[in-house]
């Protein structure tokens, strides 16, 4: 039971998708123009990487590992399309429409093939489920946060209640498409200033090195390991 | 005539891939240090998507609404764009060479694209036919290819700019691409 709750603990916290392993940004870019949208996508994402876990956890010894991807990706896409359809026919029309392309496009989410790649496809069930637990929420709580602050800027609001004083003007530029560049870029300035400061506990997250920089939207990693290599080369 | 171009503006200016709907910004953001590499990406991504979008248009439309299976239509685009981009690199590895040196490294970055997969949906979405649905994605890659071109050459300027150390990588690629997208929400005046 520890091990479920520490797999939590390093989805929420430790690992967190949005802000320390910086994967997904297609969705966080796109759907965090409000506080509850960025809930949505994030809970949608959270019930997917749940389910896929437990699913491609439990044919892990069945999957023989050379057609895994595709195996995966066929895992991910079915659960992908029952979540739709449960959202289109529950949840609220204007978050559905909200979210709209995105919904589909969670089969491609890196998050999601990660951790199918990383963990579940090596652990067993019981735990796998909580590590895909642990990284939605952790999503989710990243998506709902960064929806509350482009929303509360924006908008004054934060999940549609007013919270800034009547004689506050939104900057509207925060809830449409290039506030979501820059709020991104502040938080990974943030991240840059935390890192700069406690240089050696990020040195061993190498994720982006497997599969080159294009499929990889560890954007943390872009950044440092070219820093570091650059650093090395000074110093040799 | 006239529709094909509103569609083709629109998507290639007014609501660029990118810039405002948030598709393919791994790449965006991955492959834009250099204007060669940029444009190499670009023209990669133009040939990918244009097929794709004729072939998933033309499945669905024929195959998956004549038997009723349209909501299959997620779990068939992802496994159609992996087979088409392998397809695609062998095919050019063998029959020409030379395009497969300049567009070959790209590739099989393109598969996790999620462009692909987005603009294949769009074209559901939106009911298109299968001209306009090739018209659409090729316009939709075009504007992808602008936009890391004009983002790879700023940032080769970049290069030389002092800028504050939490802000230097990506962050600033950040910034550049949010001015970007204001100076590209000026073009939604033109439809």
């Amino acid at each position: 039971m520890n091990k479920c709750v520490e797999r939590l603990y390093n989805g929420i916290v430790k690992e967190n998708p949005t802000f320390v392993l910086m994967l997904g940004m297609c969705p966080t870019l796109a759907v965090t123009t409000a506080a509850i949208n960025g809930a949505g996508m994030g809970l949608a994402s959270t019930v997917v990487l749940t389910l896929s876990n437990i699913m491609i956890s439990m044919l892990r010894k069945v999957i023989p590992s050379r057609v895994r991807m595709p195996a995966f990706i066929v895992i991910v896409a079915s659960f992908v399309t029952f979540v739709d359809f449960l959202m289109q026919a529950y949840c609220p029309p204007s978050l559905y429409d909200a979210l709209g392309i995105y919904i589909p496009l969670i089969v491609v989410n890196c998050i999601i093939l990660g951790r199918a790649e990383a963990y579940a496809s090596k652990n067993p069930v019981l735990p796998s489920m909580f590590d895909g637990l642990g990284m939605g929420l952790g999503f989710t709580v990243g998506l709902t946060v960064l929806g509350a602050f482009r929303e509360l800027i924006g908008a004054g609001t934060v999940f549609g209640f007013h919270i800034m004083p009547a004689s506050y003007e939104p900057i509207i530029i925060f809830i449409l498409p290039p506030g979501a560049f820059f709020v991104l870029a502040a938080l990974v300035a943030i991240q840059n200033k935390c890192k700069n400061r406690k240089k050696k506990e990020y040195s061993d997250i190498t994720i982006c090195k497997d599969a080159g920089c294009a499929s990889c939207t560890n954007m943390m990693c872009g950044g440092r390991v070219f820093a570091e290599e650059e650093a090395k080369k000074e110093e040799g | 005539m006239k529709e094909l171009i509103l569609i083709a503006i629109g998507s290639a200016l007014v609501n660029n891939v990118v810039l405002s709907q948030f598709l393919g910004i791994c790449p965006f953001l991955g492959v834009s240090k250099k204007m060669d590499t940029a444009a190499g990406m670009g023209g990669a991504v133009i040939f990918v998507i244009t097929i794709s979008s004729f072939l998933t248009s033309l499945i669905y439309n024929y195959i998956l609404v004549n038997l009723h299976i349209e909501y299959l239509k997620t779990i068939v685009f992802i496994l159609l764009i992996a087979a088409l981009v392998q397809f695609v690199e062998m095919f050019l590895k063998k029959t020409s060479p030379s395009l497969y040196k300049a567009l070959g490294v790209y590739l099989p970055l393109i598969t996790t694209n999620c462009a692909v997969l987005g603009i294949a949906l769009t074209n559901v979405q939106n009911d298109y036919g299968i001209l306009t649905s090739v018209v659409n994605g090729f316009a939709t890659a075009v504007g992808f290819t602008i936009s890391i071109v004009i983002l790879a050459g700023v940032r080769e300027r970049i290069e030389y700019n002092d800028i504050p150390d939490s802000f230097k990588g990506t962050p600033i690629v950040l910034v550049t691409a949010g001015l970007m997208a204001i100076a590209f929400m000026g073009f939604s005046g033109i439809i």
